[in-house]
């Protein structure tokens, strides 16, 4: 293993019942990489996801975090190490305001603060995602893409040594969808780590250093995103299972 | 051998009750916490007809199943449609359910003592003895036991046979994946909610055989209906039964060996093992 | 402290200070609804700091009450009644402790199902023990008057709410609030939430069990089924609801309405409380979503968005 591994899987196997949802994955990740976990629906990617952040125990094999172990510990020691997260569907909390929503993720998290300290940091978070604006306002007034950026400023405000993106880029029009990428590349060029679920190619294309390709729960590529992208096989998983 | 038969005719008529409300909250998804009331009330009915007319409680429940069935199926459509509709999310439904059907229970106990008073009542029906492997029974406990065991039968296949019972039970397992294969979701909600408080009800006539019951014991019925449930696992008709059948053999066994007045700290004993050790129920998976 | 917090702290004080001065009045009548009201202001306030932020309604109340006056009543031959206070709440918050353990895991039909019984089975319990042990109940005899029980439930009261205040400002009543909206965030924000529930579950248990040491004395005699009432619970949950659990005085809103209320039915159809019960539920969850806090946030939203557009 190198000295800036930051997540490493080796041989995480996930089952629900008969169905192996993710079979003896293994990948890691280094400091400052950008890695996209991408494949067909259903292939396994964000199961995958849930496994590191501890959403859902892993049934086999050992996921650690800088060299310690994280497998089988609760979701909110992940978190205390530094692994912070966004959801498939965004999940704020109704009953506060942006920036309650922010702080949440910084005075729990891998970094801990609390009160003026803890306030002040969601602010800069605010300001950096551009909404600092918006702190004051109920997340019910929020347009879809605002939603997306406080829930990203959540989970960066617990200042993270890894953050997963699961499908953030998700759902947005094409004027959103480019506001998005510049977002994560201002990430990304901040020297951040981390994982990436997702659909959008040409977000795969100027975002992601490495990619990670599954097919039904299996890893059937890894490599330089140009390269898995050729990648034969990888086409015909994407073109064979799925029609999209 | 007296403990096991006792405990196990006890447990016969549980299941009865419980597969009730079992029904109700799989498909329904709301925990009916009134449940024991409409089992009073399904035994109010059969001591009523019998002591007015010498009706027997066996020909009564043909005329309460149909009568609770209706009840239900109006309380559902009523009083707890809007709040599914109205509910943002699982958590919401969850405790508005909650506070409803104990404002309902507190409702039909007092429309209860108001109409009729807080007195117990019982009458006498086939309180003869029997005698199995050598004990004594009561003939009125046995018939009751058969009942149950007939209808849980006959409830058993139906779900496992038939159409409707196929998309009840498909309900119970995934509401969304029903509403895709063509399943009307909120009109089976109502009409399981509806066949679960007749179901309960029919228990209460079969269970007055036997029992003295009062206004306000329905409670009593509900909590434990509640703890069979969850040992047994939501959905589940095998479970329930056989949850039904430990938890009565259980009481049976606290009640005549230790103190018939700790009955519910038996049922409380099993409710804790399996809220430590299975909080899926005996046959669930572990949830993921 | 901020402006506005000593000015709400000064008017606190103004009215616990007035409130204090009942027993002035020397009428047994309002000094015994004193003692009611102030009870059940601590007993929903504690309660509402749990069950308000979680949504997990508990139906405990009554057995940690219970188990509070069986403290006092058990104890007071043997201990100064000052000791058996914290004793009381000691013994309610471990019970709280395994109770919540348990059930707080899980989601919340099991945990309304496991309190609904709690009272009834620890009656049936100490019923048993009390027939092995060949006595039916016991004597508190103190020489504490109405007025001193309902001193010191004011006190109390002002205690809750000292504790109310600062868990509100704490990083475990923002926990609380987290989960209070989505179990799931909170804990990949890194809370535990099984601990933080059971926390304050904890100082609701212990509250109720002080209550009920406090009140042991008015009854005298002490049996099971005096100690353990069921209904208990079921008021006090309708009480803080229909002041609402969203602030730290909804429940003492809802408390005062429904005393007297209950007084009153109570008084004139001693058979219609069951009714009256069933009844306030059913209003709470159709007519008053958010009890009167509720209704209060409402009218001040809508006026604010009136003054908005004029």
């Amino acid at each position: 293993m190198m000295a800036n591994t930051v997540i490493s899987l080796r041989g995480a196997t996930k089952q629900f019942g008969g169905l192996v949802a993710v079979d003896n994955v293994s990948f890691d990740v280094r400091e400052h990489e950008v890695l996209g976990l991408i494949g067909p629906n259903g292939s396994g990617k964000s199961t995958t996801l849930n496994l590191i952040s501890g959403a859902l125990p892993a049934t086999d094999g050992e996921i650690s975090l800088r060299g310690g172990t994280i497998t089988g510990l609760p979701a909110r020691q992940i978190a205390r190490k530094g692994v912070s997260r966004t959801f498939q569907l965004v999940r704020l909390l109704p009953s506060m305001n942006v920036l309650e929503n922010v702080m949440a993720g910084g005075v729990f998290g891998h970094r801990r603060r609390w009160g003026q300290s803890a306030e002040r940091h969601a602010m800069q978070v605010l300001e950096k995602i551009g909404m600092a604006d918006k702190a004051k306002s109920r997340v019910g007034q929020l347009t879809y893409i605002d939603t997306k950026r406080v829930e990203l400023a959540r989970a960066l405000s617990g200042e993270p040594e890894v953050l997963l993106l699961d499908e953030w880029l998700a759902g947005l029009n094409p004027t959103e969808l480019s506001e998005g990428i510049d977002l994560i590349h201002r990430l990304r060029d901040e020297g951040r780590t981390i994982i990436l679920v997702e659909h959008v190619m040409d977000a795969i294309r100027s975002l992601c250093d490495n990619c990670v390709v599954m097919s039904s729960g299996k890893k059937i590529a890894e490599g330089t995103t140009d390269d898995v992208l050729s990648d034969p096989e990888v086409i015909r998983a994407y073109l064979g299972d799925d029609d999209a | 051998m007296d403990i096991l038969i006792t405990g196990l005719i006890l447990g016969g008529t549980y299941a009865l009750i419980a597969l009730g409300l079992n029904l109700q909250y799989g498909v329904s998804r709301i925990m009916n916490l009134a449940n024991g009331e409409m089992l009073v009330i399904g035994a109010f009915v059969a001591f009523t007809l019998f002591t007015v007319g010498q009706v027997s409680p066996l020909l009564t429940i043909f005329l309460v199943a149909p009568l609770a069935y209706v009840l239900n199926w109006l309380i559902y459509r009523i009083m707890l449609r809007p709040l599914v509709n109205r509910a943002k999310n699982r958590g919401m439904l969850e405790v508005d359910a909650i506070l409803t059907t104990f404002g309902l229970s507190f409702v039909m106990v007092g429309i209860m003592i108001w109409a009729f008073g807080g007195d117990y009542f019982s009458y006498s029906y086939l309180a003869r003895p029997i005698v199995i492997f050598g004990d004594n029974f009561g003939l009125n406990r046995v018939v009751a036991f058969l009942c149950a065991a007939v209808l849980c039968a006959g409830l058993f296949l139906w779900l496992n046979v038939s159409r409707a019972g196929m998309a009840i039970r498909a309900v119970a397992v995934s509401p969304e994946n029903a509403r895709l294969v063509g399943i009307d979701v909120p009109k089976l909600s109502a009409r399981a909610f509806a066949l679960g408080g007749a179901v309960t009800a029919v228990g209460g006539a079969v269970i007055s055989t036997f029992l003295t019951l009062d206004a306000s014991t329905g409670v009593m019925f509900t909590m434990k209906a509640l703890i069979i449930v969850i040992m047994g696992g939501v959905g589940d008709v095998r479970g329930t039964i056989l949850a039904a059948l430990v938890l009565g053999i259980g009481e049976t066994f606290v009640a005549s060996v230790i103190d018939p007045g700790l009955t519910l700290v038996a049922a409380y004993a099993l409710f804790i093992l399996i809220l430590l050790f299975r909080p899926q129920g005996f046959f669930g998976r572990k949830p993921t | 402290m901020k402006r506005d917090e000593w000015k709400t702290l000064g008017w606190a004080t103004a009215l616990l200070a007035v409130a204090a001065l009942l027993p002035l009045t020397g009428d047994g009548y309002l000094i015994s609804l004193g003692v009611s009201i102030a009870m059940y202001t601590v007993l929903a306030t504690s309660w509402a700091l749990f069950s308000g932020p979680t949504h997990y309604i508990s139906l405990a109340t009554a057995a940690f009450f219970g188990i509070g006056t069986y403290v006092m009543g058990s104890g007071i031959e043997v201990l100064p009644y000052w000791v058996l206070l914290p004793i009381a709440g000691l013994i309610g918050g471990v019970l709280a402790a395994l109770v919540g353990l348990a059930t707080l895991r899980l989601s919340g039909v099991y945990f309304v199902i496991f309190t609904l019984g709690l009272a009834e089975m620890t009656r049936q319990g100490v019923t048993w023990y009390q027939n092995q042990t060949g006595h039916k109940g016991t004597y508190v005899l103190t020489d504490l008057t109405d007025n001193d029980i309902y001193w010191q439930l004011l006190g109390l009261a002002a205690l809750v709410y000292l504790v109310g205040w600062g868990i509100g400002r704490s990083r475990l009543g923002f926990a609380l609030r987290i989960i209070g909206d989505d179990e799931d965030v909170a804990r990949h924000v890194g809370i535990n939430t099984a601990l933080s529930k059971v926390a304050l579950f904890v100082v609701s248990g212990a509250v109720a069990a002080i209550v009920g040491a406090i009140i042991a004395p008015r009854y005298v005699y002490i049996e099971p089924s005096t100690a353990f009432t069921p209904m208990l619970s079921f008021q006090v949950v309708i009480m803080a609801l229909l002041g609402g659990t969203g602030r730290l005085w909804g429940p003492l809103v809802g408390v005062i309405p429904f005393t007297l209320l209950w007084e009153a039915i109570s008084s004139s159809f001693p058979n219609q409380t069951t009714l009256l019960l069933g009844l306030s539920f059913l209003a709470i969850v159709y007519l008053l979503p958010g009890g009167f806090v509720g209704l209060y946030d409402r009218l001040k939203g809508r006026a604010a968005k009136r003054s908005a557009m004029a």
